[in-house]
């Protein structure tokens, strides 16, 4: 009887094992790959693996179909331990293997952004199936240490175009300032807008001046507020009277300091009256409505409208119409400038309306940063000439790897894109020396 | 000195700004700037409100032309400030019974949403709406043949105008054979937005960053300092 | 004649486009739609995520467009309803958080079983524009420790594994202007490659279109997109066809038709009046 007993006992037994030993888990994911994020201030670390066998993502699965559904992946998780934290102390839990993500299934990469500069890590990553059994771990073969980089490599090329867009500008301020000469096309715009305010001055009626409705922050703001400081100079001159309402706070007090300026310049400092500046909303279409109300009830004889304007900008400029008045436009959002060149009689389009600070100013150092600014347009259309031509010769075969595909894929991802310089780039600070 | 010292302050700030766009430590100063900029622009709506007030309480008290709509003005300045500050029917947020003024600014029920949508989204919506009137007598008015380039812009307005509606399909319903579906105006459309739109609007552009990285340069040599007040 | 309409007083024209667009409006005058290439672009992004994806629906407008930008506002939010995807909404504009509501009001009369914290989540509008969106790309709670509702994001189910949007599966920019989708492109769908379609005005779009496809999975630009778009999911979802407020695109294309009609007639006169004045003045 004890002789049964026992025989029962290790059957039942065995057929546990066999259980458990038939127990199913995942397989694991490979090529666990860790390094430094390239280009950033040492606070992450960038961790990829392929895929698992039974992840239904992974491309080498013939078909999914076959595959045993208990054992495929839902997620992989991700577990990191200190191995070394420098000078400073880590806490306990650091040191030892601890989850800190768990990417779902058909992920290939995370970027750890919880790491501290200078420690160095170690890494492994396991699949979990939709049952909860985790498969083996696989662990990095090196440890990662984050570092800072000095210089964003990726932005390489935009700092070679600034430095070289700045140097254009910079010799040829340096060339004007050495008495050199330098033509200018003519802007009908710029031209048009003393004898705007001379028709103001004329019919006795006021000069509106709208200068954007974005903030003083914004660079045509700025480029609004330079011309008003030349508009408000010819009127305090002819004796016109000056409107500028605004839409922010901040661009008030600077036209306020613009226009006070203008009139001390121009000999005049009694005429100013301060409350001419006055700020309205911050609201774009009661900005408007108040604007227009002024216009049909003032009925001012020249409207000039330069910085930056959204929908309102088809508004004032059919108001404008209505009332008669000499219109001149400037803005540099491209969606707005259709309604300004169907409504006003002279429009400054985009780089025009940048240009008219220097123009109007009249002086040769800023007439010279036009002209580098020319050159950088000229640097421009050339690279883009050499892109479309690489780009066309390589299209010419049938799977586009023609001739120039390397030039026109270097254009395209290093010039133009974030891979900086190209295999010059990077920063990698794998313990083992080699770039992964 | 008064001039001298937001010249230096504007050519400092700019520098270093541009040269931490490259730095990946000091990336995060530009947020940094922005959000200082964000609270004096705040604080300037003071400045800009006290202005407004200000100006419409001189044309009440000499009684100037339209000095009616001052008062409407000002009744609404202080209303909604007065009603959205104090946060009149807005109940507390449930997590924090004991705080009155916790609950959400705009909460449904509230005086300020009451204003918010009886008054502004009916204002703003109109003064938007406005805007198809307007186009309209535009393009009564500007859309003349006077040469090429404006023919060819009216040409394609009217292509896009009809192909931006069931009229671009149903013109060219039943007759038009297979291979040229092509010049179908709605087709038409997708490709003219596609592709000569999409250039010109990409040389625009190209050419404005030109000139904002020209601009911001002058102003960062100092070159150009009208913004300051000075020519 | 010719000279009739040479001085034509504007309010005349005034008056043709408010019957042009009131009477559609009033006959409820509906057009069959044909999905553009654009418009299907958008729909496949919403609709060949998985269940249960996580879209972060920025909504930057405000009522001056709802006219233009709510029907694909709210066709979004259906959509990402009846796919279960998880719905995190923000807004970059002030007068944006409001059209959140309109949408979350959708989602509590049309999708009743979907629960605030575990199926859709709103978070307050913050001033900021690009510097909301920088900040949120690293961490979601830096910018917003709590929900509109004052719930700390550790506490509802839906945000508390989310660290930044990074960990969102699409993003959907509704956009009226600056703070748009320019700076969702050059501030998260660019450097961290996130997946993101944007529905914007009609005079926006042309700036859009250079980002299709590498930096944009699509864009509907204009109320006819949004009618397509519209067209696009009744077709897929015959529940959502049925139910008339799903359609409020669609029955604004009436009004566009006979509109751009009009403006084609306004633009024909104002040409035979430039030719003949021209041709009399001639002789």
């Amino acid at each position: 009887m004890r002789k049964q007993i026992h025989h029962i006992l290790a059957f039942v037994m065995a057929l546990s094992m066999a259980a458990f030993a038939t127990a199913q888990s995942p397989a694991p994911p490979s090529a666990l790959s860790v390094s430094d994020t390239p280009n950033d201030s040492g606070k992450s670390v960038d961790v990829t693996w392929s895929l698992s066998e039974t992840d239904i993502f992974n491309p080498l699965n013939a078909d999914a179909t076959q595959m045993n559904p208990e054992l495929i992946v839902s997620v992989y998780r991700i577990e990191r331990m200190v191995t070394d934290s420098s000078s400073a102390e880590a806490k306990q839990e650091d040191l030892q293997w601890r989850q800190i993500a768990e990417p779902s299934a058909g992920e290939t990469s995370f970027v750890d952004r919880t790491v501290q500069l200078g420690w160095t890590y170690n890494y492994r990553v396991c699949a979990v199936d939709n049952q909860g059994e985790a498969s083996s771990w696989i662990v990095s073969e090196s440890l990662v240490k984050p570092t800072m980089q000095i210089f964003d490599m990726s932005k390489a090329w935009l700092a070679i175009f600034m430095i070289l867009f700045g140097g254009f500008v910079a010799y040829f301020i340096n060339e004007a300032r050495s008495g050199k000469k330098l033509w200018v096309r003519k802007i009908a715009g710029l031209e048009a807008i003393d004898e705007a305010v001379g028709r103001a001055t004329e019919m006795g009626r006021p000069v509106l001046f709208v200068a954007g409705i974005q903030d003083i922050n914004e660079i045509q703001t700025l480029a609004g507020l330079t011309v008003l400081s030349r508009v408000a100079k010819t009127a305090a001159e002819y004796g016109a009277q000056i409107e500028v309402p605004t839409c922010r706070s901040l661009v008030m007090a600077a036209a306020r300091e613009t226009v006070e300026a203008a009139y001390l310049a121009a000999g005049a400092p009694d005429s100013y009256q301060p409350d001419k500046i006055h700020y309205l909303t911050d609201e774009q279409f009661a900005f408007v409505a108040g604007v227009t109300g002024y216009m049909v009830r003032e009925e001012p004889a020249a409207c000039i409208y330069m910085g930056g304007f959204y929908a309102e900008s088809l508004i004032l400029a059919e108001t404008g119409n209505h009332i008669g008045a000499i219109q001149v436009a400037g803005t540099a959002m491209p969606s707005q400038l259709p309604f300004f060149v169907a409504s006003c009689d002279y429009t400054l389009i985009g780089e025009e309306f940048f240009a008219a600070s220097a123009y109007l100013s009249d002086d040769p150092l800023q007439i010279g940063s036009l002209k580098g600014q020319d050159y950088g347009k000229f640097l421009s259309v050339l690279i883009l000439i050499i892109g479309i031509f690489f780009a066309t010769t390589a299209s010419l075969s049938g799977d586009g790897d023609g001739f120039g595909a390397g030039a026109r894929d270097y254009i395209k991802n290093n010039m133009l894109g974030s891979e900086g310089l190209g295999s010059f780039g990077g920063g990698n600070t794998d313990l083992e020396g080699d770039d992964s | 000195m008064k001039r001298t010292v937001p010249l230096i302050i504007a050519i400092v700030a700019g520098f270093v700004l541009l040269i931490a766009n490259f730095i990946p430590f000091a990336e995060s100063w530009g947020l940094t700037a922005q959000e200082w900029f964000n609270i004096l622009a705040v604080g300037a709506m003071v400045l800009g409100g006290g202005n407004l007030v200000k100006l419409h309480l001189m044309k009440v008290s000499s009684k100037r032309k339209g000095w009616g709509y001052s008062v409407v003005t000002i009744a609404c300045f202080f209303g909604t400030l007065f009603f959205g500050l104090l946060k009149i029917g807005v109940h507390p947020n449930p997590l924090t019974p004991d705080y009155a003024w916790s609950g959400y600014y705009l909460e449904n029920g509230s005086t300020l949403w009451w204003i918010y949508e009886h008054m502004v989204v009916p204002l703003t919506s109109m003064m938007f709406a406005m805007l198809a009137f307007y186009v309209a007598t535009a393009a009564f008015r500007a859309f003349r043949a006077k040469n090429t380039e404006a023919t060819l812009l009216l040409v394609t307005a009217g292509v896009v105008l009809l192909g931006r509606t069931y009229a671009g399909v149903w013109l060219f319903e039943g007759w038009l054979p297979e291979s040229m579906q092509w010049l179908r105006f709605d087709n038409l459309t997708v490709w003219i937005m596609d592709i000569p739109n999409t250039a010109g609007t990409r040389a625009i552009t190209i050419g404005i960053a030109l000139g904002v990285v020209a601009t911001s340069l002058r102003i960062l040599l100092g070159v150009d300092r009208s913004y300051l007040g000075q020519d | 004649m010719l000279k009739t309409l040479q001085n034509l007083d504007r309010r005349w024209i005034f008056l043709s486009m408010l019957l042009a667009v009131a009477i559609p409006i009033l006959t409820r005058t509906v057009f069959p739609e044909v999905v553009s290439k654009q418009a299907k672009m958008v729909f496949d992004a919403i609709e060949d995520l998985p269940d249960g994806s996580n879209v972060l629906m920025s909504y930057d407008f405000d009522p001056a467009s709802q006219g233009e930008l709510l029907p694909m506002a709210q066709a979004f939010t259906r959509h990402c309803s009846v796919k279960g995807h998880k719905q995190y909404y923000m807004a970059l504009w002030p007068l944006g958080s409001p059209m959140v509501d309109l949408s979350i009001d959708t989602i509590q009369s049309e999708y009743p079983d979907m629960i605030y914290g575990e199926d859709y989540v709103k978070f307050d509008y913050k001033a900021g524009g690009e510097a909301v969106i920088r900040m949120i790309t690293q961490d979601l709670r830096g910018m917003f420790p709590m929900d509109s509702k004052g719930v700390p994001l550790d506490n509802i189910p839906m945000t508390k594994n989310i660290k930044n949007i990074q960990d969102m599966d699409l993003i959907v920019n509704v956009s009226a202007g600056d703070p748009g989708t320019k700076q969702w492109v050059q501030f998260a769908a660019t450097p961290f490659g996130l997946t993101t379609v944007s529905g914007c005005t009609g005079v926006q779009a042309p700036q859009m279109y250079p980002y299709i496809p590498e930096q944009l999975a699509g864009v509907l630009g204009a109320i006819k997109a949004a009618a397509e778009y519209e067209a696009a999911i009744d077709e897929a979802y015959p529940s959502i066809a049925e139910n008339p407020r799903a359609q409020e695109a669609k029955r604004r294309m009436g009004p566009q038709l006979v509109a751009h009609s009009l403006m084609i007639g306004l633009i024909v006169i104002g040409n035979w009046i430039f030719f003949v004045s021209r041709k009399r003045g001639q002789a």
